[in-house]
């Protein structure tokens, strides 16, 4: 194809995108894309997987049956979230078994969000209402993107995680309102989770590489600043709500603004976590590669299986 | 007879009977609460994702048993008896699950094999429990009867995969099979409970499950190309509440929050 054709293909591809349609597997994309896509929508996928962990870790510890079929389920919902993201991006021309590789060796990133420890049952209440509530706000308006399979994807990714949420928030609302050591429990996973779950929206508009031609192709329709003033103004009132306590002194309400100030963000922290050295960064991905490589032989054994089925029906057929 | 004394002595039979049908009621659902805890370990941890959904939604279907069984329960001890009363705030001879399930998930094989022996059994004894004449009883029978025919086939698919898969995965899995072989005789066995239970005719005579157990399982092990372990002696005492070690550790984590916090609502 010649450059003349190739900007030709191009300016086809950026009006049908200005025009809101859909982008299908089949059709024709820019490389950078495709790449785009495939770094965004795995990141994504492998942050549900990665997310299994910190949730999982309290599923055998939870304080009642009603309690362990919910988180139990849940944590399950992820792991289809995980299923249908994987699905969205193989479309895009790369194999799970690729993903995978990129995720364990390290080369993929997940949310930062995952590395830090559940230590207390309240954690789970913390990750449902701030976790789940702040990657609500980043997927909305994903389930507009430009790439079909990812918008389609997403629609019931949504639908599930606003159930999380409230879930979540039913907990921390019960410990708010139960004994006092259930209050300290829930006051002391909101101070844990506050901060990160901000940094969750991603750094500051000025230090975000990728904003601007997300926004281009509607894989973005607010820049992370937006979004984190929108999940600060949303949660607050839901804190005061159960009588907790955000734990930022300079958190106030700002008239002229119709929005609250915060104080700042430790972004040295964020960086930390995310170059993997958080408190739990080397855990998780140990979990998931002994995960993978323990069950070589079962996957070995399911392949084995189907060859010799498939072998069986063709003699059969002879 | 005076009066008094006939009312006082229906009271101690509709205690008996309570006492027995609870006993009864802990004998089969004490099973599924302590597999499915034992699955749900599992979670974020197997092989591929579908494996691992999978895994979890047969841990689901159990513990949605168990909390059928144990509201029934909680009902007929009466007061403020609840289902998590039963379920975390007893002592470790008081559950009184058989040892197959509360044995470790060492790996995928054991957690395939451990499943496929109880499967296999609970099939069975949900077959003819769904003809008890309790009525609550037997509709938490028909609703599970459904959901455990699709365990007992994720299950026998899996043993037939790892068995006339790799040479590896056969060797694991017969590995797992001869293991886990020595506590499936204790399925059958009755306890002074389950003997009432059957003459109320509320319980089902597990006893007389065991040949085509036996039968059932040989035919699945054939056809997966794996052998039937030959055996003599067999391990018994959960039913009387005599566990493996293993059981306390399952038990600390499943009752920590309960213990830690007491009397509080979640």
């Amino acid at each position: 194809m010649s450059d003349k054709e190739i900007k030709n293909l191009e300016e086809i591809f950026e009006q049908r995108i200005a025009r809101d349609e859909k982008i299908e597997p089949k059709d024709w994309m820019p490389e950078k894309y495709r790449k785009t896509h495939i770094r965004q929508i795995s990141q994504h996928a492998h942050s549900e997987i990665i997310g299994m962990l910190p949730e999982g870790n309290w599923i055998t510890r939870a304080p009642s049956l009603r309690r362990k079929v919910a988180l139990l389920a849940k944590v399950q919902d992820e792991a289809g979230h995980g299923l249908y993201l994987y699905s969205a991006c193989e479309t895009l021309g790369i194999s799970r078994e690729e993903l995978y590789e990129q995720l364990h060796s390290g080369k993929a990133k997940y949310s930062s969000i995952f590395n830090y420890p559940t230590i207390t049952w309240a954690d789970m209440g913390a990750i449902g209402w701030l976790v789940d509530g702040a990657a609500i706000i980043n997927q909305v308006p994903l389930c507009s993107t430009s790439y079909g399979p990812y918008a389609r994807a997403m629609v019931r990714v949504c639908k599930e995680e606003s159930f999380h949420q409230r879930q979540g928030f039913e907990i921390m609302m019960k410990l708010a309102q139960g004994a006092p050591e259930q209050k300290e429990l829930a006051q002391d996973a909101l101070n844990r989770w506050w901060w990160p779950s901000l940094m969750m929206l991603g750094p500051t508009d000025a230090e975000s590489v990728h904003t601007e031609q997300s926004m281009k192709w509607k894989l973005k329709r607010k820049t992370n600043d937006e979004l984190r003033q929108q999940f600060i103004d949303q949660t607050v009132p839901q804190a005061e709500l159960i009588g907790l306590t955000i734990p930022d002194p300079d958190l106030k309400w700002n008239e002229e603004r119709q929005s609250y100030d915060f104080g700042e963000i430790d972004w040295d922290e964020f960086w930390q976590v995310v170059k993997g050295h958080g408190p739990c960064n080397k855990e998780r991905l140990d979990a998931r590669v002994n995960a993978w490589e323990e069950g070589t032989w079962v996957r070995d054994a399911a392949v084995a299986y189907a060859e010799k089925q498939e072998e069986k029906k063709l003699k059969q057929a002879i | 007879m005076s009066t008094i004394e006939s009312s006082s002595r229906m009271k101690t039979n509709t205690t008996d009977i309570s006492e027995v049908l609870i006993q009864y009621i802990y004998g089969i659902a004490d099973n599924a609460l302590i597999l499915g805890q034992r699955l749900s370990e599992l979670c974020g941890h197997g092989p591929n994702l579908e494996t691992d959904i999978a895994g979890t939604n047969i841990a689901l279907d159990l513990l949605g048993q168990t909390r059928g069984y144990y509201q029934y329960a909680a009902q007929l001890k009466g007061g403020d008896t609840t289902e998590d009363d039963i379920a975390y705030l007893r002592t470790e001879r008081e559950y009184k699950n058989v040892l197959l399930v509360e044995q470790p998930n060492k790996h995928f094989g054991y957690v395939i094999a451990r499943q496929f022996l109880y499967d296999m059994f609970h099939v069975m004894l949900l077959e003819k429990l769904q003809n008890s004449q309790d009525p609550t009883l037997a509709a938490i029978a028909k609703k599970g009867i459904k959901e455990v025919r699709y365990h007992q086939r994720f299950s026998s698919d899996w043993i037939k995969r790892l068995g006339d898969g790799t040479p590896e995965s056969h060797e694991k899995i017969q590995e797992a099979i001869n293991t886990l072989w020595t506590y499936t005789d204790e399925l059958f066995h009755m306890t002074e409970a389950d003997k009432k239970a059957v003459d109320m005719g509320v319980g089902v005579d597990a006893s007389a499950l065991k040949g085509e157990y036996y039968t059932r399982v040989r035919e699945l092990l054939d056809a997966s190309t794996l052998e039937v372990p030959e055996m003599k002696w067999f391990q018994k005492g959960g039913k009387q509440g005599i566990h493996t070690e293993h059981m306390g550790y399952l038990l600390a984590d499943l009752q920590y929050m309960q213990r830690t916090y007491p009397g509080m609502k979640w």
